[in-house]
């Protein structure tokens, strides 16, 4: 086996060093019932080639982005990743080293950490962010937990137009709770979060762009919630939008989460992403995750190491302010990278591309029988109301070649008033030849 | 210094750190804001204008601020921090719990496969009929390991698989009127996340205390079993790196008193295709596909952390899973009944799956019970090499995939277990893991993981032979400090945490908010 380093020569070398008889002899707490009791019927070892072929004949029944029109959004965008970014996570010292526990041999992590912690706060306009959580959907679930802490409040209430994996997520991680408030979905855009903010609210969460695609008015939510002493929540499934919309933070956000899989990663069918997670400075010590901080070593040297860990389950067990044990620390570096080489000048760039495809592709739609464009206002998503269900269309346009968007009935089933509803997304990959065929196609089958 | 289109200044590196300094190769890179300014950019985009924006009047007013690199820059400053970590790749990292085994390349490869990297996770299920059948081939690998009735895959890490272990069981107990259960049981041994994780859902945690030998007392159990206890979280192979010897005894106990049986699976490395958890009475169990299954840490993350399940907790597991249906396989996305719904948006770490099941192909059965085997033999050659010169806490019995020390070598020589581990940097290793578990006095615990050849091995036993008899010896010089030659000598965490820095500011506004 090309992994295992040892021969049979070796192996009985060491036993005898041991002195122990035979490997069995190692494994003797084992109850005897239990040790070597079955045949797995498992395949066995199997040379590269081998493997290989079997795992490209799966990837090989599925149908990448790249190989046709595609505008499914919702939640993970398709965008490019420079090659840079995917050389540069390869190498050994960023793949294969653990959390950096011991900081003297760990400064690389540690200060590309640092380093992503100043990019997600400036991304977001916030004081200070954490080193990245395991995804948006989780990330909500903590900040949730998060403002109650803070505010000693239970009430938590959460917009229509909130990701509904988002709010599910939530749902499950306060089981049962009857101090969580769900609005329905609002594929208008309509906000009607603002009427439901009291005295017992902790917390309310406003996602924007929203799940439909529709620009939130974070501005009089902040204003709203802080007027009764809630803390206002804000999602952004897709990072890239801050390249033209204003930050959280310039609007008095208090936690800011997001999806960070747009910058750097690809789109994996789904995981890993990577959770961003920033807030105000007087708030941290009830923020989750990890954090890096600057110090100095002995000789007075500039150096990084994680820090106010008294927060964290390894040191406060029980009394933890989560159980979360690691970040997502390879998609944060991704992230890192590739905003590196982004820049100002080109993420602001890359988000005006996405805006500009998005316009276009509203346009196309809106000139389609059958097709309504619901959104004034978008980034790069919309959502469609079309003239026949919306499930059984997109798997039609599938057979023919096109990944039309995410039908929300596979979101929300129980809710008929979305059953028509397509949401889409275009980003700097989505061509005018894309626009074209999605649009013939929609015409063809509408009419 | 130029200005950009707002009046702000450009040049962002104006420190003392804006060139390199260091030596030979070990390169003291400034920061990222040092180096970078916001007009550089190593993307070439078109500069698109938009005639009549659709952002409803929200735009952007903020500073972005994002210092840029060119590509040769950025290849070059990522290049050279990553010259300040230490890697698998580059030397043993014998860190216990952690398993830092060898990471494949093939796996790599295989998880950069468009039809696995490029599909989305809301395609059309007829589109992704390949990417669910690897869940399903990678759900039959892990159910047949442990010989359990379910698995749920979507959990981002072990903690998290912990907490959806503990949701799958107070659903059920709930389902059952057994809602009032409000105990967990979880010796003083256990990882931090399982108190954590019980404390999340609202349990009164528990402690068991450990026997003279580092195990759990069936007898202790059950004094601490009653009608208000919901489970117990139990690691096996525990954490001091024994295996449980009352483990099935444990078990009949705990399902006797009405409550379920979580094992943290963080260690199953040891055991693979040599022993099944669920002969063992278990319950629910994670798995961490980074450890075990050898998907990379990638400096923290991400993980992935599939929890197996009991035929008692099955019906309570999370959405989203695969089925057979009339036209394929597809995914069951919604919650039915009592279940707990989901945990996760969309699928779990897809990616992680990718890398696990070609790391299982790779080994078949045989593979992986030789290679738990190996890891076993590896922690018990440690152990019989450095007994004589260090202090075994738990007597001569066989260990499994760890060896574990204890202080008492060190006594009167004034030097620590964090200095001892610090001196190990510098001879090129890096240290085991320190004071964990609690109940070993400054514990040293060993993983050397079945990757380590039998050269390596004997190297580092030679090392730290050498380094305890030097602290014997009267030299705790070397060892309180060190290191010398890393790239720092010991940082002041102290200092980082009393007025905490967490993000570059520039100089002038760091003096700003000093005045």
């Amino acid at each position: 086996m090309r992994y295992l380093p040892h021969s049979d020569h070796e192996r009985a070398e060491m036993l005898g060093v041991i002195g122990a008889a035979d490997i069995d002899s190692l494994f003797s707490a084992v109850p005897k019932r239990a040790l070597k009791s079955f045949d797995l019927g498992l395949p066995a070892h199997s040379p590269e080639f081998l493997v290989e072929a079997h795992m490209r004949a799966l990837a090989g029944k599925n149908r990448a982005g790249a190989d046709g029109p595609f505008f499914v959004g919702a939640g993970a965008y398709r965008h490019h990743v420079p090659a840079t970014v995917d050389h540069l996570i390869q190498r050994s010292e960023w793949l294969t080293a653990y959390t950096p526990y011991q900081p003297e041999i760990s400064q690389g992590t540690l200060q590309m950490l640092f380093e992503f912690q100043t990019q997600v706060a400036k991304l977001t306009g916030m004081d200070v962010a954490n080193a990245s959580l395991y995804d948006g959907s989780t990330g909500t679930a903590e900040a949730v937990l998060m403002a109650r802490r803070l505010t000693k409040r239970n009430k938590i209430v959460l917009s229509g137009g909130l990701h509904p994996h988002y709010r599910d997520v939530v749902k499950a991680y306060l089981k049962d709770d009857t101090d969580l408030q769900c609005l329905s979905a609002s594929p208008e855009g309509q906000g009607d979060i603002l009427d439901h903010i009291d005295e017992q609210t902790a917390a309310i969460v406003i996602q924007t762009p929203d799940f439909y695609g529709h620009l939130r008015n974070l501005k009089t939510a902040a204003d709203a919630a802080h007027a009764k002493g809630a803390l206002l929540i804000v999602v952004i499934t897709e990072i890239v939008s801050l390249g033209l919309i204003e930050a959280p933070g310039a609007y008095g956000a208090d936690i800011v989460v997001a999806e960070g899989q747009s910058i750097g990663n690809a789109l994996n069918f789904g995981g890993p992403y990577l959770g961003l997670m920033a807030t105000r400075k007087e708030f941290i010590r009830q923020m989750p995750g990890r954090l890096c901080g600057e110090t100095v070593d002995a000789e007075g040297q500039r150096g990084f190491v994680l820090t106010l860990s008294t927060r964290e389950q390894h040191i406060r067990r029980e009394k933890a302010t989560s159980n979360i044990c690691t970040n997502s620390g390879l998609c944060a570096l991704a992230f890192s990278i590739h905003m590196a080489l982004l820049g100002e000048a080109g993420f602001t760039r890359l988000a005006r591309l996405n805006h500009a495809r998005a316009c276009k592709l509203a346009d196309a739609l809106a000139a389609v029988g059958g097709v309504d464009v619901l959104n004034k206002s978008f980034f790069n998503e919309m959502t469609i109301r079309t003239s026949q269900p919306a499930a059984a269309l997109v798997e039609r346009l599938a057979a023919r070649g096109i990944l039309a968007g995410v039908p929300v009935s596979r979101l929300e089933p129980d809710d008929p008033s979305v059953a028509n509803l397509i949401v889409l997304a275009a980003t700097e990959l989505t061509t005018d030849a894309d626009i074209a065929a999605l649009c013939a196609a929609l015409a063809e089958e509408l009419a | 210094m130029s200005m950009n289109n707002q009046g702000r200044p450009t040049g962002i590196g104006t420190s003392s750190f804006a060139s390199s300094t260091g030596s030979a190769l070990l390169p003291n890179e400034p920061l990222l804001f040092e180096i970078g300014d916001t007009e550089h950019s190593g993307v070439d985009l078109p500069d698109v204008t938009i005639s009549g924006s659709r952002l409803g009047g929200f735009e952007r007013r903020m500073p972005l601020d994002l210092a840029g690199l060119t590509e040769p820059e950025a290849m070059r400053h990522y290049v050279r921090l990553s010259r300040l970590n230490h890697s698998i790749d580059s030397g043993m990292y014998p860190l216990g719990s952690c398993t830092m085994k060898h990471n494949p390349r093939l796996n790599e490869k295989m998880a950069r496969l468009p039809g696995f990297a490029d599909i989305h996770p809301l395609q059309p299920a007829s589109t992704v009929q390949g990417a669910l059948e690897l869940m399903e081939q990678l759900s039959h690998w892990l159910m047949t390991l442990t010989n359990t009735a379910a698995v749920a895959l979507t959990p981002k890490a072990g903690a998290h698989g912990e907490l959806l272990g503990m949701m799958a069981i107070k659903a059920a107990q709930e389902a059952a009127g057994q809602g009032h259960r409000r105990i967990v049981l979880v010796p003083e041994s256990a990882h931090g996340t399982n108190p954590a994780t019980a404390a999340f859902l609202g349990y009164t945690v528990k402690a068991i205390p450990a026997r003279s030998d580092g195990t759990v007392d069936v007898q202790a159990v059950r004094d601490a079993l009653s009608p208000e206890v919901a489970a117990i979280m139990l690691t096996n192979p525990n954490t001091c790196g024994l295996f449980e010897p009352d483990v099935i005894e444990i078990a009949e106990a705990v399902h006797e008193a009405g409550a379920f049986f979580y094992c943290d699976g963080a260690n199953f490395n040891a055991i693979m295709g040599v022993v099944r958890p669920g002969d063992l009475g278990i319950d629910a169990m994670h798995i961490n596909l980074h450890k075990t299954f050898s998907t990379p840490h990638g400096g923290g993350g991400p993980g992935a952390g599939p929890v197996v399940l009991s035929q008692a907790l099955a019906p309570f597991a999370p959405v989203p899973f695969v089925r057979k249906g009339a036209k394929g396989l597809e995914l069951v996305e919604h919650a039915q009944g009592e279940a707990l719904g989901r945990i996760t948006a969309f699928q779990g770490q897809m990616g992680m799956y990718v890398r696990a099941l070609t790391y299982m192909l790779s080994h078949g059965g045989d593979g992986l019970a030789q290679a738990a085997q190996d890891a076993v033999l590896n922690a018990n050659y440690i152990k019989a090499r450095l007994a004589h010169a260090f202090s075994v806490p738990f007597g001569d019995c066989p260990t499994m995939h760890e060896a574990l020390f204890d202080d008492s070598f060190l006594a009167g020589t004034g030097v620590t277990t964090l200095d001892f581990a610090k001196a190990l940097i510098d001879e090129g290793f890096h240290p085991m893991t320190m004071y964990f578990p609690l109940v070993v006095h400054g514990a040293m615990l060993i993983e050397p993981t079945e990757s380590e050849s039998k050269q390596t091995l004997d190297h580092f036993c030679a090392v730290m032979e050498e380094l305890a008899a030097d602290a014997k010896a009267g030299n705790a010089e070397r060892f309180t400090s060190a290191p010398l030659k890393a790239p720092r000598r010991r940082l002041d965490e102290t200092r980082a945490a009393r007025s905490p820095i967490l993000k570059w500011e520039r100089p002038e506004e760091t003096l700003k908010a000093a005045e």
